[in-house]
């Protein structure tokens, strides 16, 4: 059973504001019966077509996407369509008292409707996808292509969430965005993107000049952990770290790697990238155990 | 809050004749079977009378019960096995619809450059078994299907598939842990090779299997170590389960004719209430031979996780093959296989009675699931387009 907090529940149990809005100045539709959930949102302004006086909003889905979209429209009222923008998918969460990570993709698809209504109402253009399922819609960008096939959704939204909710796996991202959480085939993918926003957020990282033992050893550690093993995870792999002995790093292939063929040209991938990020002198061996 | 407990394919109760006969095999009775003294002998006594009444119960010889931890442990074991004893074969057959105790062990298998063929079933859940007629060949070393699919209850007709595998010398394993107890079971008259049983699907306690080996199949142990099960499973016996199982097993005997009678009495008034009250919905599964205990419906337009937590909060424990109860996000692989409808496929509910089952409780679900089903379609933006066209 779900641990789901008492917010959740009461959510669930006594949504707020389920229903429609003959009226709504604005609508906002995400998800599909295919995708195994969907929001319709509307919202109402007031006379000076600024402030949310109503929301109201209906769901296809889990106990959680039923409670935060009822949160979602208890947030909103009251807001201008700017502060309501400025929500995002954690606050969401933490009105609630906090989502399962499995479940944080609920939280994601209360603040794509939002964004999606107030993007349709100002006229901007959402684009019109071809498939039935439109996840990540709230990000129009012509320049944005379609990632994860299964639930339809671009770079563009994963970047988003990936920078917004500090993802580091692709198993987060999965869980925030259900992208990769069906056939896979764009977990490697995944991982490039998350590479990409955390390159962004890095300094440019330099070699440095001069290490000391517990520094040489504390950072092919780190090198292994962020930039190395994830690669190996998205394959279905692993690698185990066994000794450092000065500039010598033995490892162990684990998983799908243990025994692969092609386990050879993966240590040389690791040694390339740990020369590039310790020291020019790394040696990568291969150990079994 | 008294629990309307309708979620026996999961697990069952333990029944309390059955936990009355373990009882003392804990603080009093405990020695090791395997010891020479007498306080180990009368243990040895009541482990060898419980072989019997699981041999009795499946229609075996009692050399043939190899008693395990667990059902998944039996499946492992057997596929294992089967691998170790045709080293020069290199396939394994299995469906798409197994239990993960054995589909994950296959599909794991293809790493290891085994090739591995997953039958396919109908829209209602039933084998092809000329898709199994043509794949089985001279490289298949294991053919592996359940006999009775624990999300929809689908009978399998696993000794016509046994034959298809032994006509290529392959061996054949069947995942019964759904199926003993609900259908007569008799190995004597079979073809099969190897079968796996689970004591917590039939009132016995949790942590207790068996494998059934068909005297003469060669074998090789997953678990080696001490002489136990004729050395065919390592490991100090789990003498007070393996006691409680013979009893529970003893108990599925007497009530075989319970589970098809008033039991599936129970499930039909069950689903043909619900299908009557209840618009869109289907039964997954149905035209196929099922197990009398499970029905498997799916509603429309509605989510299973949301559901289950509504019948949840009445007391009413069921099951769901929707993604949201598991934390994946696609439908179960069962009802994909199926081909179940996208509209549907989320919003499915299993329902698995037991001899315990009252018609007070079967009457409660039928009264209560109609406006759960309401509820939620009235809040799904594609229930309430379904509920307008209705007026």
């Amino acid at each position: 059973m779900w641990d789901y907090t008492p917010t959740v529940k009461d959510h669930f149990l006594n949504p707020r504001n389920v229903g429609d809005i003959p009226d709504a100045d604005a609508i906002g539709e995400v998800g599909s019966l295919a995708c195994g959930d969907a929001l319709k949102l509307y919202l109402k302004l007031d006379e000076n077509k600024d402030k949310i006086v109503d929301a109201k909003f209906q769901t296809f889905g889990c106990a959680s996407a039923i409670a935060s979209s009822s949160a979602l429209t208890e947030m909103v009222k009251g807001k201008t369509l700017d502060e309501a923008l400025s929500i995002s998918n954690q606050e969401i969460a933490e009105f609630l008292g906090g989502l399962p990570e499995e479940k944080m993709h609920c939280s994601v698809m209360g603040q794509e409707a939002l964004e999606v209504a107030i993007a349709k109402y100002r006229g901007e253009p959402i684009p019109e996808h071809d498939s039935e399922h439109d996840h990540g819609q709230a990000y129009p960008d012509h320049e944005g292509t379609i990632v994860c096939k299964c639930f339809g959704i671009t770079d563009t939204f994963l970047k988003k969430v990936i920078e917004t909710n500090k993802l580091t796996t692709a198993e987060q991202v999965t869980h925030f965005t259900k992208a990769g959480g069906a056939c896979g085939g764009c977990i490697p993918k995944i991982q490039e993107l998350i590479a990409e926003v955390l390159g962004q957020n890095n300094q440019p990282r330099t070699r440095p000049e001069k290490l000391s033992n517990l520094k040489k050893m504390q950072l092919i550690q780190e090198v292994l952990e962020k930039d190395i093993r994830p690669l190996l995870w998205a394959d279905g792999g692993d690698l185990e770290l066994l000794d450092i002995d000065g500039s010598k790093v033995q490892v162990a292939f684990r998983k799908a790697c243990a025994g692969c063929a092609s386990s050879g040209y993966t240590a040389r991938m690791v040694e390339q990238k740990l020369r590039e990020f310790v020291a020019e002198d790394i040696v990568v061996e291969e150990v079994a155990g | 809050m008294k629990e309307i407990y309708l979620d026996n394919n999961a697990t069952t109760k333990v029944d309390e004749a059955v936990f009355e006969e373990m009882r003392p095999y804990f603080c009093e009775l405990y020695g090791n079977p395997s010891s020479m003294h007498f306080f180990g002998g009368q243990v040895q006594g009541k482990v060898n009378e419980a072989r019997q009444r699981v041999a009795a119960l499946l229609g075996a010889s009692t050399d043939e019960i190899i008693f395990t931890a667990c059902g998944t442990e039996s499946d492992n074991a057997a596929i294992r096995s089967a691998l170790e004893v045709f080293p020069d074969r290199r396939h394994v057959i299995t469906s798409r619809v197994e239990h993960p105790a054995v589909l994950t062990q296959c599909r794991n298998l293809t790493q290891k450059g085994y090739r591995v063929t997953e039958i396919g079933v109908d829209s209602a859940g039933r084998l092809d078994l000329e898709e199994l007629k043509a794949a089985v060949d001279e490289d298949t070393a294991i053919v592996s299907l359940m006999w009775a699919n624990n999300e929809t209850g689908v009978i399998f007709p696993v000794e016509e598939a046994a034959a298809i595998a032994k006509a290529k010398g392959a061996l054949f394993h069947t995942d019964a842990v759904q199926a003993v107890g609900k259908i007569k079971i008799d190995m004597a008259s079979s073809c099969i090779d190897m079968l796996s049983v689970s004591g917590h699907k039939l009132h016995a306690p949790k942590g207790i299997g068996v494998l059934y080996l068909r005297r003469g199949t060669p074998f090789r142990p997953f678990l080696v170590g001490g002489h136990q099960e004729k050395s065919r499973r390592a490991g100090t016996e789990n003498a007070g389960a393996i006691i409680a199982l013979g009893k529970a097993c003893e108990l599925a005997g007497t009530y075989m004719d319970i589970e098809n009678s008033q039991v599936k009495a129970q499930r039909d008034r069950l689903q043909d209430a619900l299908m009557a009250s209840i618009p869109n919905a289907r039964i997954n599964g149905e035209g196929a031979d099922r197990l009398p205990n499970t029905t498997s419906i799916a509603f429309e337009f509605v989510e299973g996780e949301a559901i289950l937590l509504l019948l949840s909060e009445l007391g009413i424990c069921a099951s769901s093959g929707s993604a949201c109860t598991s934390g994946s996000l696609e439908p179960s692989h069962v009802l994909r296989a199926m081909g179940v409808p996208f509209t549907c496929a989320h919003g499915s509910i299993r329902f698995s009675l037991s001899r315990f089952t009252t018609d007070d409780e079967i009457d409660f679900v039928i009264k209560e699931l109609p406006s759960i089903i309401q509820r939620l379609r009235q809040m799904s933006p594609f229930g309430r387009e379904f509920l307008k066209s209705q007026v």
